[in-house]
């Protein structure tokens, strides 16, 4: 299984991911300019962190209509998996892969930190290796990521499982003072009906080297490959 | 035909909007006590080609619906005047 990291003008967690990626999981991944129109050979697409075309109009919103967009759209149709992080969550959702949007964060701020998050289904690749009683500790770094859809699509997220991840304390529990940026519910990880798009504001990439003191990042990666391998 | 197109995004009512929130508070510590709401959106103008005002509505219809607003999040209005090149230079 080969992941393409997917890179636009203004990404800048591209490396993170091709690093933990490629050295910490020692996986096969190449970068895919967003100019490129072919996915070749690509049977996992990451979405990777940043300010693609400089956050201009709507986080993610011009990304959407670059050309290898058309692509990543028709890899997801034909049931292909595709993970968004931060600003890759945002473009899926600009791009209709993911339902929902990510608002201006509530305190108005941008907002770097660790914080928890408790997987909430283990009906997902993404999720399957992962405990549902843990809390992982992973860093955010967003100025929108206030997750917002209306009540239909929120109703319909939670009847059909399609909730990946909730913020929560240090001890799991799910709270109003663990939510970072007044995200609906505390969601901070969503996937399609299909089940192979996610979307999470979260950095696990940034959290997968024990060298830098955390490695719950890895363990969510890792669940990629507990099917894939 | 040439027109000029003014676009205006707003976030929805029902949408917490803190930017407008953080500017009523900087309204208040100028001294200006009376605004009760405010919401922040933003204005674009665009001049365009069309052969008539009803392909330029529909692209720019298009353009609101695709790109310039995402309409899970704000609401678009527009108005569109042709521009009479006669009588300038």
């Amino acid at each position: 299984m080969k992941f393409g990291v997917l890179v636009f003008p203004g990404s800048n967690c591209d490396d993170d991911m091709v690093y933990t990626l490629g050295q910490v999981l020692q996986q096969p991944v190449e970068k895919v300019w967003h100019k490129n129109t072919s996915l070749k050979g690509i049977d996992f697409v990451i979405v990777p962190g940043g300010f693609s075309y400089g956050d201009y109009l709507r986080s993610g919103a011009i990304a959407q209509f670059s050309p290898i967009m058309a692509e990543v759209v028709k890899h997801a149709k034909q049931g292909g998996y595709v993970l968004g992080i931060c600003n890759g969550f945002q473009i899926l959702t600009e791009a209709g892969l993911l339902e929902g949007v990510l608002l201006k964060n509530d305190h108005q701020k941008y907002v770097c930190k660790n914080i928890y998050l408790k997987a909430q289904t283990k009906k997902t690749l993404l999720t399957q290796a992962l405990s549902l009683k843990k809390s992982y500790k992973i860093p955010i770094a967003h100025g929108d990521g206030r997750y917002y859809a209306d009540k239909d699509t929120l109703k319909k997220l939670n009847d059909k499982d399609q909730v990946l991840f909730r913020y929560c304390d240090e001890a799991g529990k799910i709270t109003k003072a663990a939510n970072p940026n007044g995200s609906l519910e505390n969601i901070a990880g969503i996937t399609n009906k299909a089940r192979n798009v996610f979307g999470m504001m979260p950095h696990p990439e940034r959290a997968a080297n024990a060298l830098l003191g955390n490695t719950d990042g890895k363990l969510i990666l890792d669940s990629l490959l507990t099917v894939m391998a | 035909m040439k027109f000029t197109v003014e676009i205006d995004v707003m976030p929805l009512k029902e949408i917490l909007d803190p930017q407008g929130k953080a500017v009523k508070l900087g309204l208040g510590h100028l001294g200006i006590e009376n605004v009760q709401e405010v919401r922040i959106g933003r204005h674009i103008t665009m001049t365009m080609q069309a052969k008539d005002e009803k392909e330029a509505r529909a692209t720019v219809e298009k353009a609101c619906e695709k790109l310039l607003s995402n309409v899970i999040m704000e609401t678009y209005t527009y108005t569109i005047k042709e521009q009479k090149t006669v009588g300038r230079k």
